[in-house]
């Protein structure tokens, strides 16, 4: 009897000792989520034309075994599958698919590419798995509204393109401008936000759209042409080696105008450094990360911790690419995003968390730049800040811009 | 090759339509991703068959067959886009469209032989993807931002989902077509394109007409490559300018010298290759890396490659031919010495399994 009733008070106890701890951490696991793990999906080109951008997935990967020998993310590792598509649409739907019904992850991060997203992008939202912080800066991935799984990251080029318009029309007197395009959807978005930022009359003040294709060996003739027709504004949409080659090319046959380069292609080392230092003054452009080849940046205590980092986790790795700050910030975005989501590791609260960041500080952004989310604004980054080529180095200058796109 | 026994056939025919039907007992074995894969690996063999007709069949290379993929994609896509024509509707018209494609390019293709036509229809390969970016067709291609499609709906509301009934759609497509190649090789005009390959100044001699016979076999195995495309335009239910790119073509052609030049059940083998390997290699590399613990990082494509020439020397026939060899010295092993027209065939392999499929 007495060892009954002992049996008894200590199973009631045990009985609230469990329920308490219940009450305490209600645990609520979706698939890819358990008491040990977290399971994220990833995919990239490490192969094809586009092989250069994958670097980023290498970046992440790194990042994530640095979390998992802290301790990872409330006690739980990271298990981070990363699978090359070869930036080939249809190679992507398959192994995003692999990614959520074989390895069954809690979400899928930064998988990269505008048309390889936009492949995903219905089957993800049908899925209702997360599709988190996609590399891409295309204005499509903030609408919450008919996509409530899918967010975008950095600042959308069609955003970008709109402030570059509204700063010539501010600044220069009677703009004719002359642009070069790369023939594709980063060049157009591009395009389409600086014709809305210029107004009606865009017509009128685009003096030339001059068209390259990434396969083409130089861009040098279309400078020749933007130049024949007397333009005084040069806006550069191109990609790092091609920005080079016009910036290089409009100093050899002495055209002066203002110019204005997108952030694609604002690296010191890969752009104005073979472009020559002498032919790069006085080029603006916009910013939203700290560019590591910039001296700049080299005692600020964010990016030696970077560089720290660097030397750790990816040794060999060349520290002048600036996609590995990226990655770098966009995993502790995700970082922070799951740390958030505590024991509830649903795929609802990791879109919840990732749709409630109030100024949240990312390291490696600029000065003044944060991301904020909401349940309607799936745009966390937003801004961005004009600077001016001087020296050797950028120079910030004016406000830090914000702007709604889309 | 000796034709595929039918038995067998009926056997595969079966498991074909059966497995599939295990999806809501058994959803981990036969769960939907595989079943996905399985169809990508359906459009692959038919892509294969296409290509396999014309350079297997009739002797003439294709380093481009992508380009007719892309525009058979194309053509469905803008189909269901722009014109609301129900998806299943979309393949004889792709295939109409590749045909008229394949037909004209055969015109100039010509004149061209070998290496020649190789290198031509590589530059076709090469311009498809900027051709569909160009200005003009914008319009209607979507231009770089390519064409979201829907994907297809079990019809009369049979209780499939919908990667079941990709996956019948795709089986029951194949089998048609391959029935159709098999009853077009194993008639006179299927005779006349193997006997153009094997000596085309005999072939010319015995009044068969050459310049019809090449442009024809073009425009049927465009065709062919080109239901794949509409095929595949359906199962991604996404068309972009990226995914035709120069490798899908190379790939082609790897699937088909890998499952067999010259063999119907090759172009299946080929499909399957294709899309496993693809798929396993990375896998591959990475337990190389990490569970070996080799120091060196080997790419999947290095993988790829590595296996592709391990293949190659071990069965230069391909994978259907290296089996029939196999089954033949394990006959001649087993039973003795073997009847004396068996070393004859074994001797002649490649002249022998030119002649039939």
């Amino acid at each position: 009897m007495q060892t009954s009733r002992r049996g008894f008070i200590g199973g009631v106890s045990a009985a609230a000792v469990l329920s308490g701890t219940r009450a305490f951490a209600q645990k609520k696991y979706d698939n890819g989520a358990s008491d040990s793990e977290i399971k994220i999906g990833h995919c990239g080109p490490y192969s094809g034309p586009a092989s250069a951008y994958g670097v980023i997935g290498k970046g992440i990967e790194g990042y994530w075994k640095s979390v998992n020998a802290a301790g990872g993310i409330n006690g739980r590792k990271v298990n981070f599958i990363t699978l090359d598509d070869g930036y080939n649409p249809a190679k992507c739907v398959e192994v995003v698919r692999q990614l959520v019904e074989q390895e069954k992850v809690l979400c899928c991060f930064n998988t990269l590419g505008t048309p390889s997203n936009t492949a995903i992008h219905k089957y993800m939202n049908s899925k209702k798995v997360p599709q988190l912080y996609v590399a891409t800066g295309a204005s499509k991935w903030g609408d919450p509204k008919h996509f409530p799984w899918t967010m975008g990251y950095q600042p959308d080029y069609h955003t970008e393109g709109v402030i570059y318009a509204k700063h010539i029309l501010a600044n220069v007197k009677d703009p004719k401008v002359g642009i070069l395009m790369q023939n594709d959807d980063f060049g157009k978005d591009y395009l389409e936000g600086f014709k809305e930022g210029l107004g009606k009359d865009n017509a009128k003040v685009i003096a030339k759209l001059a068209t390259y294709e990434v396969t083409d060996p130089t861009v040098e003739s279309q400078i020749i042409q933007l130049k024949d027709t007397g333009a005084n504004v040069f806006f550069n949409i191109a990609t790092p080696k091609f920005a080079a080659q016009a910036i290089r090319k409009a100093a050899e046959i002495n055209w002066k105008p203002a110019q204005y380069m997108t952030n694609v292609s604002a690296s010191v080392a890969s752009v104005i450094k073979p472009a020559g230092f002498d032919n790069a003054q006085g080029i603006i452009t916009a910013a939203y990360l700290k560019d590591p080849t910039d001296k700049k940046w080299a005692d600020d205590e964010e990016m030696k911790a970077w560089q720290a980092w660097m030397d750790k986790w990816m040794p060999g790795a060349n520290k002048g690419d600036a996609n590995y700050v990226y990655a770098y910030s966009v995993a502790f975005l995700m970082h922070q995003t799951l740390k958030n989501c505590g024991d509830e590791l649903t795929h609802a609260n990791v879109m919840k968390q990732a749709a409630s960041f109030k100024k949240q500080h990312v390291p490696l952004l600029l000065p003044g730049i944060s991301v904020s989310t909401s349940a309607t604004d799936f745009y966390p980054i937003q801004s961005v800040q004009l600077e001016r080529f001087k020296g050797e180095t950028w120079e910030l200058f004016g406000e830090v811009m914000s702007a709604e796109s889309s | 090759m000796p034709p595929f026994p039918k038995k067998w056939l009926i056997v595969l025919l079966v498991l074909g339509f059966g497995i599939p039907l295990l999806n809501p007992l058994m959803p981990d074995v036969v769960s939907s991703y595989r079943l996905f894969l399985v169809s990508t690996m359906i459009i692959a063999a038919i892509a294969v068959l296409g290509l396999n007709l014309l350079t297997g069949f009739n002797g003439q290379i294709s380093l481009g067959h992508g380009a007719f993929y892309a525009v058979g994609a194309y053509a469905a896509a803008i189909l269901m886009d722009q014109y609301d024509v129900p998806y299943y509707a979309t393949l004889p018209i792709a295939a109409v469209i590749c045909f008229v494609v394949g037909y004209l390019f055969g015109q100039p293709a010509l004149k061209l032989e070998g290496h020649y036509l190789a290198l031509a229809t590589f530059a076709l390969a090469l311009s498809v993807p900027q051709i569909l970016k160009y200005k003009w067709l914008e319009g209607i291609t979507g231009g770089v931002q390519g064409i979201v499609l829907s994907k297809p709906e079990p019809p009369f509301g049979l209780p499939l989902s919908e990667d079941q009934w990709l996956y019948y759609y795709c089986f029951i497509v194949m089998v048609i077509l391959f029935w159709i190649s098999h009853n077009i090789l194993n008639s006179r005009s299927g005779r006349a394109m193997m006997a153009i390959r094997d000596y085309p100044i005999a072939a010319d001699t015995m009044g068969i007409n050459l310049r019809l016979y090449k442009t024809v076999t073009f425009g049927i195995s465009a065709a062919i490559t080109g239901i794949a495309g509409a095929l595949s335009a359906s199962a991604i239910a996404f068309v972009a300018p990226d995914s035709f790119n120069i490798f899908l073509s190379i790939k082609f052609l790897i699937g088909l010298v890998v499952g067999g030049i010259g063999s119907l059940a090759g172009c299946v083998v080929g499909g399957i290759f294709y899309v496993l390997v693809d798929n396993s290699a990375q896998a591959l590399s990475t337990f190389i890396k990490n569970d070996l613990g080799l120091q060196f990082d080997l790419s999947a494509y290095t993988v790829f490659g590595i296996l592709l020439i391990a293949l190659m020397y071990m069965m230069p026939m391909g994978i259907v031919g290296g089996v029939y060899a196999a089954m033949r010295s394990l006959r001649r092993g087993s039973k003795g010495p073997a009847p004396s027209e068996r070393p004859a065939v074994a001797a002649s392999k490649p002249a022998a399994s030119r002649q039939g499929h």
